[in-house]
């Protein structure tokens, strides 16, 4: 046997992994609360004597950790044009599993700085300009964070041609170059970049973040959680060379502050005279929607869907959502105990999925031209996707996880949203996901063949 | 001497995708840098693009007949998003119906274009005047 140990430092629970390497086999999970105001390993040995009790003692041999403790990373970038390369710096850095405090477009102003500064970001990403295009913007924000002081690390990835420029203004900070986000118009670049913010958080950040403790216990890959779950998605859905994945899929993770939504799908559009609109999509694409979740954002879901359709799907009656929702929102550790409030979790669990989808999903547009009907297309278009795999403790902890599920269908009430038209439901029951994305560093097929086992099939809806 | 880059593609819901790749390539060969927003553009994503890329030039096409009213505002939306002085051609068959084009052109120069151009023109014709008005030297 070659017990190996997943941890996940989350923000309230450490959760720990074990997986046998030699037969490749899941061996148990824990969870136990995350101590990184003391120690973060005193909450990793509770967790960890947990996962003993079930298992029995085991020898680990390696340890890999990911993090999202502390806040996470935490980002602050800045682009020129809204739509364009301020996009792909917030593409950027949410593919590399931060968490994007705020996204700036055009010249920083003094406002801007101070709220920079009271943010105190883990890293700030500079973009702006197609190499040869715009310099003016990317320098002035360049002179501005210079002249705004402030210790943290800044990552430059605009147009090549001011590059140099921008790492001498701010000459004295840790500043780091990458290539451009966005080379050429409409191309994006967003990889370089996503490297480069993960070594700054191997590097810097687990340090600043009270984990170093815990990284001299570990073999190695010290990464945010979401990044760690984004190679799972990839892994399961591409496969390894000598083992096929399950192909194009979507994940939605309902947490109680954001509700997070991947794809790992082409979505090019249905026909083919259809023309594309907008950025390029990345294949693997990550979206994070901060207004929208169980509790912390819990306001959000019921502005986004409206109060009568949570009433109307959870069987409650409007005025006493609004009182519980009001509850809940203030109250953020209440868990469902009563059938009321189970039966409202699970409407608000739903609609917090079918805002976020829509939001990650592309659009059609028709238009009536000389020559007929032309269709556009904006964002992915992930109708023909046919699995979505499913975790955040809302969602795993419910038996009707499907049905919450399939409000990440395809709704005829909204039917330029593309959105899956029919698919399988694939649920983290085990909250297992993050730890096997760490695992397909060194072990991709035993983390993919774990992944296979242990996702429980919910049903197919349309 | 670097290239000068250019903005094309054909505006509004003209979907005539066939002269746009013939101006991207005479464009190219030509020697200028060209951006190609393809067809269906609207004034946004010329001015979006000429910002990131700091572009020399919009040289926007329509073929459909309704190009004074998606041209209109061009040159106001152009200035306020800090792109005062672009240089802005249209061309193709930018009016409905056989109007004199030296009325039409009138048109478009009020609205603030500096070259407007008449059905049947030939790239060499465009690329001629991008030239004279960008001072590139052959």
């Amino acid at each position: 046997m070659k017990p190996i140990l997943l941890i996940d430092f989350g923000s309230t629970y450490t959760k720990v992994t074990a997986v046998d390497a030699d037969e490749g086999r899941l061996l148990g999970s824990a969870a136990s609360y995350t101590t990184v105001e003391t120690d973060v390993n005193d909450g990793l040995a509770n967790a960890v004597a947990l996962l003993e009790k079930q298992t029995g003692k085991l020898e680990f041999q390696e340890r890999y950790a990911c993090s999202s403790a502390a806040g996470g990373l935490r980002m602050i970038a800045s682009g020129l044009v809204p739509e364009l390369t301020a996009e792909a710096a917030k593409c950027a850095s949410l593919g590399a599993g931060a968490k994007v405090i705020k996204t700036y477009s055009f010249e920083l102003n003094e406002d801007d700085i101070e709220e920079i500064l009271a943010e105190k970001p883990d890293i700030f990403l500079l973009v702006g300009g197609t190499d040869g295009g715009n310099k003016a913007c990317i320098i002035n924000n360049a002179k501005a964070l210079a002249a705004a002081g402030g210790n943290f690390p800044i990552v430059i990835a605009g147009n090549r041609n001011a590059a140099r420029e921008c790492e001498r203004i701010l000459a004295g900070r840790q500043v780091f170059v990458c290539e451009n986000v966005m080379p050429k118009f409409g191309v994006l670049n967003i990889e370089p970049t996503q490297q480069c913010i993960r070594d700054i958080f191997l590097g810097r950040i687990v340090q600043a973040k009270g984990l170093t403790k815990a990284s001299e216990l570990i073999s190695g890959i010290m990464m945010p959680t979401p990044s760690a779950f984004l190679a799972a998605m990839k892994l399961l859905a591409d496969g390894t060379k000598t083992e096929s994945g399950i192909g194009e899929l979507i994940a939605v993770d309902v947490g109680g502050a954001t509700t997070d939504i991947y794809s790992i799908a082409s979505g090019m559009p249905e026909h083919p005279g259809t023309i594309l609109k907008g950025l390029p999509e990345p294949y693997v694409k990550r979206t994070v929607e901060g207004d929208i979740g169980m509790r912390y954002s819990i306001h959000g879901i019921v502005e986004a869907a409206g109060i009568d359709a949570i009433a109307e799907t959870s069987g409650i009656d409007a005025e006493r959502v609004k009182e519980l929702v009001d509850y809940l929102g203030s109250h953020t550790d209440t868990l469902p105990t009563t059938p009321e409030l189970e039966a409202l979790d699970e409407a608000l669990a739903s609609h917090a999925i079918r805002t976020a989808v829509t939001r990650h999903a592309g659009r059609l547009e028709e238009t009536y031209t000389m020559m007929g009907l032309a269709y556009a297309q904006t964002g992915k278009n992930l109708k023909s996707v046919n699995r979505i795999v499913v975790t955040g403790g809302s969602l795993i902890h419910t038996r009707n996880t499907g049905r919450i599920a399939s409000f990440a269908l395809y709704d005829q009430n909204d039917p330029m949203s593309l959105k899956p038209v029919k698919a399988e439901f694939l649920v983290d029951r085990k909250y297992i996901l993050a730890a096997m994305g760490l695992l397909s560093e060194h072990y991709p097929e035993i983390a993919l063949k774990i992944m296979k086992e242990e996702l429980e099939k919910d049903g197919t809806a349309e | 001497m670097s290239k000068k880059t250019l903005v094309i593609g054909v505006i509004g819901a003209d979907v005539h995708a066939v002269g746009n790749k013939i101006l991207y390539h005479a464009f190219t060969d030509a020697g200028f840098e060209v951006i190609n927003l393809g067809v269906m553009v609207s004034q946004e994503e010329y001015i979006a693009a000429a910002i990131e890329s700091n572009a020399d030039a919009i040289v926007i096409s329509s073929l459909y007949g309704q190009g004074e009213l998606d041209c209109r505002g061009m040159r106001e939306k152009c200035n306020e998003a800090g792109l005062e002085g672009m240089l802005l051609y249209v061309g193709g068959n930018i009016v409905i119906g056989k109007q004199p084009f030296d009325e039409v052109e009138k048109r478009f120069l009020a609205m603030g274009f500096n070259r407007a151009f008449a059905p049947g023109t030939a790239p060499e014709v465009t690329i001629a005047a991008l030239k004279e008005d960008l001072h590139v030297e052959e």
